[in-house]
């Protein structure tokens, strides 16, 4: 379970440039971690390369915090 | 020192042939594209062990999908892609079927987001693109007979300019070059009275040379053109003058 978080932390920080430990859960990508479309779109691809899943656009859409991220991945990826 | 890739489609004959050679003389590793297995041939045999050629169809996803992967896995993500595979079907628009026009938005304009869209990941992976869109002075000046080419070559700008707003923040520069009348095949069609027409309307009274549109994209694909993207460079012996 915290390997996900790891991974999904590690995946923010280097395609957002943010330290992990200057990130909470609760971070939103664009309100607190400054990312802009591109960003949010850039880091569901790095997600999905990451954990080798495909995620629809209409799902992406609702991965906007950390913890929304960690979610979606023990969710929907075994 | 690895080479870094260009991708140039319709490389077997004319301008994509001569930006190809152009570019590998720059010192790219190009990879040029044609339709058939033989003119992938004829391009491999003329890059020598500066480049390879490829069968591709731009107006089809899977064979994009392929090629992209068969060029990242061997030689490396294209960091320059030129599209610049077109077709011509001419017709007076009252007499253009669907199919004409359909050819031509799909093959000269479609294929054009397909291949952008495709090489983009790598692009942004790399922080480092260049992507150079082969328009037309048909699609700024219009043309009777050639409605769906030039629909097409305008629909080109447009999108360059977009996908330039999108990707700056990348340093991925898009951008245009819009060739006039070039001595190609596509052109040696054209009867003789429409020939010399044309010519009273080139100031520099001659057909273009296919290495002179070659040039302008070897300098947008430069370190020197870093600061150009959503440009549109027209090169047309001064028979439009945007």
């Amino acid at each position: 379970m915290s390997n996900v978080e790891e991974r999904v932390k590690k995946i923010v920080s280097e395609q957002l440039g943010v330290k992990p430990e200057e990130m909470s859960n609760e971070s939103s990508f664009v309100d607190d971690l400054g990312a802009d479309s591109l960003d949010t779109v850039e880091l569901v691809m790095a997600l999905e390369e990451e954990f080798e899943c495909e995620i629809p656009d209409d799902e992406a859409e609702k991965i906007t915090t950390v913890q929304e991220a960690i979610n979606y991945v023990m969710a929907h990826v075994s | 020192m690895t080479k870094q890739v260009a991708l140039v489609t319709g490389a077997s004959r004319g301008i994509g042939r001569a930006i190809a050679e152009r570019l590998a003389t720059d010192g790219f590793y190009v990879v040029g594209t044609a339709t058939s297995d033989g003119g992938a041939e004829a391009i491999s045999a003329y890059l020598g062990d500066n480049g390879t050629g490829l069968k591709l169809d731009v107006s089809n996803s899977e064979s994009i999908a392929q090629v992209i992967k068969i060029i990242t896995d061997t030689v490396g993500t294209p960091t320059v892609l030129v599209n610049n595979a077109g077709i011509t079907r001419d017709n007076l628009l009252l007499r253009m079927k669907d199919d004409e026009w359909d050819d031509i938005i799909n093959t000269n304009l479609t294929s054009v987001f397909r291949m952008s869209k495709a090489v983009l990941r790598g692009m942004m992976k790399a922080k480092t693109g260049r992507i150079i869109n082969i328009s037309s002075v048909v699609g700024a000046t219009g043309n009777a007979g050639q409605a769906n080419y030039a629909a097409a070559k305008a629909g080109m700008v447009g999108f360059s300019k977009s996908m330039a707003k999108e990707v700056g923040s990348r340093n991925i520069t898009v951008n245009t070059v819009a060739p006039g009348f070039i001595d190609t095949d596509m052109t040696k069609e054209l009867s003789e009275d429409i020939k010399t027409t044309l010519l009273t309307s080139i100031p520099l009274a001659r057909l273009g040379q296919a290495e002179e549109i070659a040039h302008a994209v070897s300098f947008l694909a430069s370190a020197g053109a870093a600061y150009i993207t959503g440009e549109t460079l027209h090169v047309n012996g001064g028979m439009f003058m945007p």
